[in-house]
């Protein structure tokens, strides 16, 4: 059968690989090539090595103060959605009334884009800081904090629905021989109900952990990395380093790269982490 | 979830079927020598099969129930209480998006000095943010923009990658491996990495206005699509295909009409995940489009230069923009919530 489906590959696969090529595979190696040039347009590049490498680090300490900046934010945010969103699991997937209707709304946020989402929070916080007469681009404090609530707003609904379907998942024999072995509540959820569900658990960390360190559209609606350029974060960074500074595209590609590399490092190193602590069924 | 209990579904009947064939010759070459009455061994058998199927029926009736939540059962002290910390936590959730819709009605200074009051007869104008956010941003452009590109860009992209995704999985040789490992590394590098390139390139071939951004669409978004599709293709069993093409189907007709109905519920995911990116996508259209204008580019269009909003017609247009979407979430809202969670556990 292989032979008859082979001679279609023009058909087949060859347009979704065209435009793969395009929109993709070139534009990256000839990015990963432009990280080592220094140019105003693409068609006239002199090549500099590793400059534009040293300069993202050395030029000034933007880059660096982004690093920071989404370092601490996925830090918090990751671990603030996942307990908040695995308590509404918990609750969620008890007899309770109206689960379908929390779910619903919970859910919903996350269905909205990061434009609008900027723009909702940033008329919500300023009103909140109008007590104390500033906005949220007085302070970084503010700015971080607002990015934050924002995050949990968004994916709580999200993994929480990750979370129950994991708990729905658990083999209730395995809960109650728990309970006639003698175990408490507390005794069940650490030893039966979380090993039971690092599916779900490694599923959501990845989830939660590539959106925030990605995160550029809420970022560029509620503070545009205001005030100054304290609650930019990477990838708003490599956003302005592009297209705020003529002669520094080079610079921007090779921020890129290094962001892309972070990125793929901490996503892998996650994978294979909570992986190795996944059960086999 | 779904793809894989189907797929075992499958395979238990052919199991079944192969067993009851097996069964039918033993028993009869067996009668032949005990002779043993055929019948009441075959319908030992029978009854066997229908209280396992009818077992198995009940089971799935109650994994439905504890699925759905038991009825009536009475609530306790502490079920109450945590009832009552969700219905806060469920307004704390909805409060936001009625805020923007209340101060839509506000003036411009209102909703900056005062965005928790409610409107009073002072601070109301009416419809007005909405007609001169409207006029201001193009909305109804914008929106059309933003519907075509969504609608088309997700028909293609299901479409296309649906056939790539099979084509690879059914054709072993050098070159679908590699593709099939670009596809998939393809996924974990962020955009930022493409963004300068790609918007060179689309400038370069032309592909910077409506129909362009559908090609880049779909080659962005190729990675998870054809990542997704190849999963469910690898569970479809091989003996459907064959018997199709020896019945006379050629490549095309073996697949449309019998793969990718298979597919339905990839490509629900698919669609419903590419749909909620693509419609909410500031950035790529940004870099992309020269001349044209999408829903979240006409928003962030509002805020002018040096970050003077005029925040009265913003929460107009942010309610017109979430509008949309909150019908098509509640209209399918089965689907999307199904979707996401089988996109995120393949992804």
């Amino acid at each position: 059968m292989d032979k008859v489906i082979k001679k279609w590959f023009p058909l087949f696969a060859l347009p979704t690989f065209v435009a793969f090529s395009i929109a993709f595979l070139f534009p990256f190696f000839m990015g990963l090539y432009l990280s080592f040039c220094k140019f105003k347009v693409v068609t006239n590049t002199t090549f500099v090595w590793f400059d534009n490498y040293v300069k993202a680090f050395t030029a000034n300490g933007d880059f660096l103060n982004a690093l920071w900046f989404t370092t601490k934010f996925t830090i918090v945010s990751v671990i603030s959605i996942n307990i908040i969103a695995f308590i509404f699991a918990m609750l969620l997937t008890k007899s309770l009334k109206g689960t379908n209707v929390f779910r619903t709304i919970f859910f919903m946020p996350n269905l909205i884009g990061g434009i609008v989402l900027g723009y909702i929070w940033s008329m919500m916080i300023n009103g909140v800081l109008l007590t104390w007469q500033s906005t949220i681009t007085t302070d970084a404090k503010y700015g971080f904090w607002g990015l934050v609530i924002l995050m949990n707003w968004q994916m709580i609904g999200y993994m929480m629905i990750i979370y129950i379907s994991g708990i729905q998942n658990i083999s209730p024999d395995l809960l109650e021989a728990a309970e006639i072995d003698g175990a408490n509540g507390w005794q069940k959820l650490i030893h039966v109900t979380l090993p039971q569900i690092m599916p779900s658990i490694t599923i959501c960390l990845f989830l939660t952990l590539t959106n925030s360190f990605r995160l550029f559209d809420q970022n560029y609606a509620l503070t545009a990395g205001a005030p100054g350029k304290q609650t930019q974060m990477l990838a708003l960074d490599i956003y302005t380093t592009f297209y705020g500074r003529v002669g520094w595209q080079g610079v921007g590609q090779a921020k890129a790269v290094i962001f892309s590399i972070l990125v793929a490092a901490i996503a892998l190193t996650q994978l294979y982490l909570t992986r190795s602590k996944e059960v086999e069924n | 979830m779904a793809e894989n209990d189907n797929k075992l579904d499958l395979t238990e009947e052919e199991i079944a079927a192969l067993n009851l064939d097996k069964d039918d010759e033993e028993l009869e070459a067996n009668s032949k020598y005990t002779g043993k009455s055929v019948s009441s061994e075959w319908k030992n058998f029978l009854d066997g099969v229908e209280k396992e199927n009818e077992q198995r029926k009940i089971k799935e009736e109650m994994d439905k129930l504890k699925l759905q939540k038991p009825k009536g059962k009475k609530m306790t002290g502490k079920d109450i209480f945590a009832f009552i910390v969700l219905v806060i936590v469920a307004i704390g959730f909805i409060v936001p998006i009625l805020l923007v819709v209340m101060n839509s009605f506000k003036g411009k200074l209102y909703v900056s000095n005062e965005p928790f009051a409610l409107p009073t007869a002072e601070s109301f104008v009416g419809f007005k943010n909405y007609v001169e956010g409207m006029e201001k941003i193009n909305f109804i452009p914008a929106f059309f923009t933003s519907l075509f590109i969504t609608v088309f860009s997700v028909a293609l992209l299901v479409l296309c990658t649906s056939m790539c995704a099979w084509y690879i999985t059914r054709v072993k040789t050098w070159y679908t491996k590699i593709m099939y490992l670009l596809f998939a590394c393809s996924m974990i590098v962020p955009f930022q990495m493409v963004m300068f390139p790609m918007s060179y390139v689309a400038n370069v071939l032309h592909l910077d206005n409506m129909f362009g951004i559908l090609i880049m669409y779909l080659g962005f978004g190729a990675g998870l699509s054809v990542f997704m599709f190849a999963g469910f293709v690898k569970s479809v069993p091989l003996e459907i295909e064959e018997a199709a093409m020896i019945d006379g189907c050629g490549p095309i007709r073996t697949f449309f009409t019998i793969d990718f109905p298979i597919m339905r519920p990839s490509a629900i995911t698919v669609a419903i995940l590419n749909a909620m990116w693509i419609w909410n996508d500031y950035l790529l259209p940004t870099l992309v489009l020269s001349n044209d204008r999408t829903l979240p580019m006409a928003i962030q269009y509002l805020r002018g230069g040096y970050g003077s909003i005029d925040m009265s017609q913003m929460m107009a247009m942010l309610v017109l923009t979430i509008i949309p979407i909150i019908i098509f979430y509640f209209s399918c809202q089965k689907y999307i919530i199904k979707g996401v969670v089988a996109g995120a556990v393949k992804g």
